[in-house]
């Protein structure tokens, strides 16, 4: 598949996005950072039912890189992803995006940032509204860019990137795509807007082996081809090793250990992180 | 790696004999779709069989029809099953008998976590489950049974009076699998009990099953999952299905190490595992998507999508190459005995893209875009 989505890329050259002539900073030693989280809270209920969901986090995504939030069910990975997403709003701490204080934006000012900053969800078999065709799915995301001029162009280019070809998918219901095709459509809706930074919070959870490794190949050929920042949220040390350039490893709403991913991964110093690669399952006894 | 000991040595009497099953579902437009097309499979006394396969693969049919659970638009065709000596044929109209379900065989159903009422606590769960078998069980009872079999396993008896948003997913799943287990049944079916779970949280639960078959509470689980890795774990055998049939059955260190059909080689391919050679390298899934099982492929149900196809792999069915509890179906295997199949020609691999981040511009290059 990944292969379709390069070869997709090729054959439309006379349509380059914007975002691929970004240029990227890193010359290999200090990346440009995009994002920036700063003692990041969430607490939900109070008194005795207070929750502290995520707790004073402070982090930085690096423009171009993929970086993977790890940690078991209930550790704060989504709850980060939505305040980082602008859904949920933060109790305290500070959210920058691009220089710029994002973390009490409201109305159109959250709707620009939408069109900066897109998400993928987990379910794939839940996220469709079963009565729309994948055209009209991704039309509608023309409501918050405004201009339908260019939409059955963009479309295409949107599904190229993710190996699928407009003239098979366009006229379909989502109940006539697989699993797998449908979780590339809704990476496809995210590129609509050509995000700086997408989310996938736990994208490849609900698919089959042999699909995750081309929904991952889809998200590293962004990174690759078109300089995305990607947010990547597993609890699978495995995919993380496969695509991450960063990890962030959270227990119970704490951020116990971040930093490149060769070195969290095989060299990691929190017990949390230790106990987590070891619960993985491996092939070799 | 101890706790695993146990699983290692199942005694040899034969636990479970299922013969030649077969289902379809019928759909509305009228269409026949066989799901499993004629399987057998055969379950030693403390055994765990591990069944793998891609969504769609008839695996999950394989658990309702040995669970005794298939219901409309599903219908068992045919098939027999035998426990512990007892036959019972499978088929549109016969009986079954209430009493298996439950105490012969029982079923850990996918997305457990969704299978306790939310309007009831986990103790009222219990006792309707009891109340089902046994008509005349008295609530105190079936609840006492209940907190020492969730004590013997090691979890929390507050559980039981909890409603099911108070426990956590892990929790809840381990839970279930208690409460599914509670007549003691004979054979467990286990479908995607894990896969909705963090890495810690299945970890608790294989633990748990495992210390399960050595407590005795059952005597073999069929455990159904597409998670190579978590089958590597915790099943001593395991079957890989393709398209409603058996590709191969083997043990689980090798089929793991060197599969005998192309398809548990592909597989095995895509598996992610944090080891170092899995960064900086590109795996690829498997190439296409599984047939339509409306109109499936002839000859070899994987040929289309099979590195390794012969010409007469797409007009003859493949022979069952080896024995009963261990064979693979494929011409390939057939002409070479004992050779594990080569990975790397089942799915043709791809150029390693060495994606470095700290020089895109070269890794972009290579990869001729």
């Amino acid at each position: 598949m990944s292969v379709n989505g390069r070869s997709a890329a090729e054959a439309t050259p006379s349509s380059p996005a914007p975002w691929t002539a970004q240029t990227r900073t890193d010359d290999g030693t200090d990346n440009r950072v995009i994002f920036r989280g700063t003692g990041v809270t969430r607490h939900f209920g109070h008194g005795k039912n207070l929750v502290e969901a995520v707790k004073e986090v402070n982090f930085a995504l690096n423009e171009g890189q993929i970086t993977t939030v790890v940690g078991e069910s209930g550790s704060g990975k989504s709850t980060l992803a939505r305040m980082v997403l602008r859904l949920l709003p933060v109790t305290s701490g500070t959210l920058e995006f691009n220089g710029q204080d994002v973390t009490s934006i409201s109305g159109t000012a959250r709707a620009d940032y939408w069109k900066d900053v897109q998400a993928v969800f987990q379910d794939p078999f839940s996220a469709f509204n079963q009565f729309f065709s994948v055209r009209r799915l991704l039309s509608r995301s023309f409501r918050l860019l405004g201009e339908r001029a260019a939409a059955e162009a963009r479309m295409e280019e949107a599904l190229n990137h993710v190996g699928l070809f407009g003239a098979d998918v366009l006229n379909r219901f989502p109940h006539q795509l697989s699993g797998g095709q449908r979780q590339r459509v809704m990476i496809a809706r995210a590129l609509m807007m050509r995000p700086k930074l997408l989310i996938a919070d736990e994208a490849t959870s609900m698919l089959d082996a042999s699909l995750r490794v081309n929904i991952l190949n889809v998200l590293t050929d962004l990174r690759d081809e078109l300089g995305m920042t990607i947010l990547f949220i597993t609890h699978d040390i495995g995919q993380a090793n496969y695509i991450a350039d960063q990890v962030l490893v959270m227990e119970h709403g704490e951020m116990v250990e971040q930093g490149p991913a060769d070195k969290v991964i095989f060299d990691p110093q929190h017990e949390y992180t230790r106990r987590l690669l070891s619960d993985v399952p491996r092939l070799s006894a | 790696m101890t706790e695993r000991m146990g699983r290692l040595n199942p005694t040899g009497s034969r636990l479970l004999d299922a013969q030649h099953l077969s289902a379809a579902y019928y759909t509305p437009e009228g269409n026949r779709v066989v799901a499993v097309d004629d399987v057998s499979i055969s379950i030693n006394e403390g055994e765990v069989l591990g069944i793998a396969g891609e969504s769609g693969c008839g695996k999950s049919t394989l658990g309702a029809i040995l669970s005794l659970t298939a219901r409309e638009p599903l219908v068992v065709e045919n098939g027999t099953l035998e426990v512990d000596g007892k036959q019972q044929h499978l088929g549109p109209r016969s009986k079954l008998p209430r009493t298996w379900r439950g105490s012969v065989v029982s079923l850990l159903p996918q997305g457990a976590m969704n299978s306790i009422s939310p309007t009831m606590r986990v103790r009222d769960l219990v006792f309707d489950v009891m109340r089902a078998h046994d008509r005349g069980v008295k609530r105190s009872d079936a609840l006492d049974r209940a907190r020492d079999r969730f004590e013997e396993l090691g979890l929390p008896g507050r559980a039981l009076d909890a409603y099911p948003h108070q426990l956590s997913g892990g929790m809840k799943q381990r839970v279930v699998t208690v409460i599914s287990t509670l007549l003691n049944p004979r054979l467990l079916i286990a479908d995607e009990p894990t896969s909705a779970l963090d890495v810690s949280s299945q970890k608790a639960l294989i633990d748990m099953l495992l210390q399960m078959l050595d407590n005795k509470i059952m005597s073999g689980v069929v455990f159904i999952t597409h998670d190579l890795p978590v089958l590597r774990t915790i099943s001593n055998r395991i079957a890989v299905m393709y398209a409603g049939k058996i590709a191969e059955i083997g043990d689980a260190e090798q089929i793991a190490s060197a599969p005998r059909h192309p398809y548990s080689a592909a597989l095995l391919g895509s598996v992610l595992v944090p080891e170092p050679g899995f960064r900086n390298r590109r795996v690829k899934g498997i190439p296409g998507s599984p047939p339509n099982l409306i109109n499936p492929p002839s000859g070899c149900r994987f040929h289309p999508r099979c590195g390794l196809a012969m010409d007469i792999c797409k007009t003859d069915e493949p022979p069952e190459v080896g024995d009963l509890m261990r064979f693979s179906t494929c011409f390939w295997s057939q002409q070479h005995p004992g050779v594990p199949v080569p990975v790397d020609k089942v799915v043709p691999a791809e150029e390693a893209t060495m994606v470095d981040a700290s020089a895109p511009e070269l890794a972009t290059a290579e990869e001729g875009v």
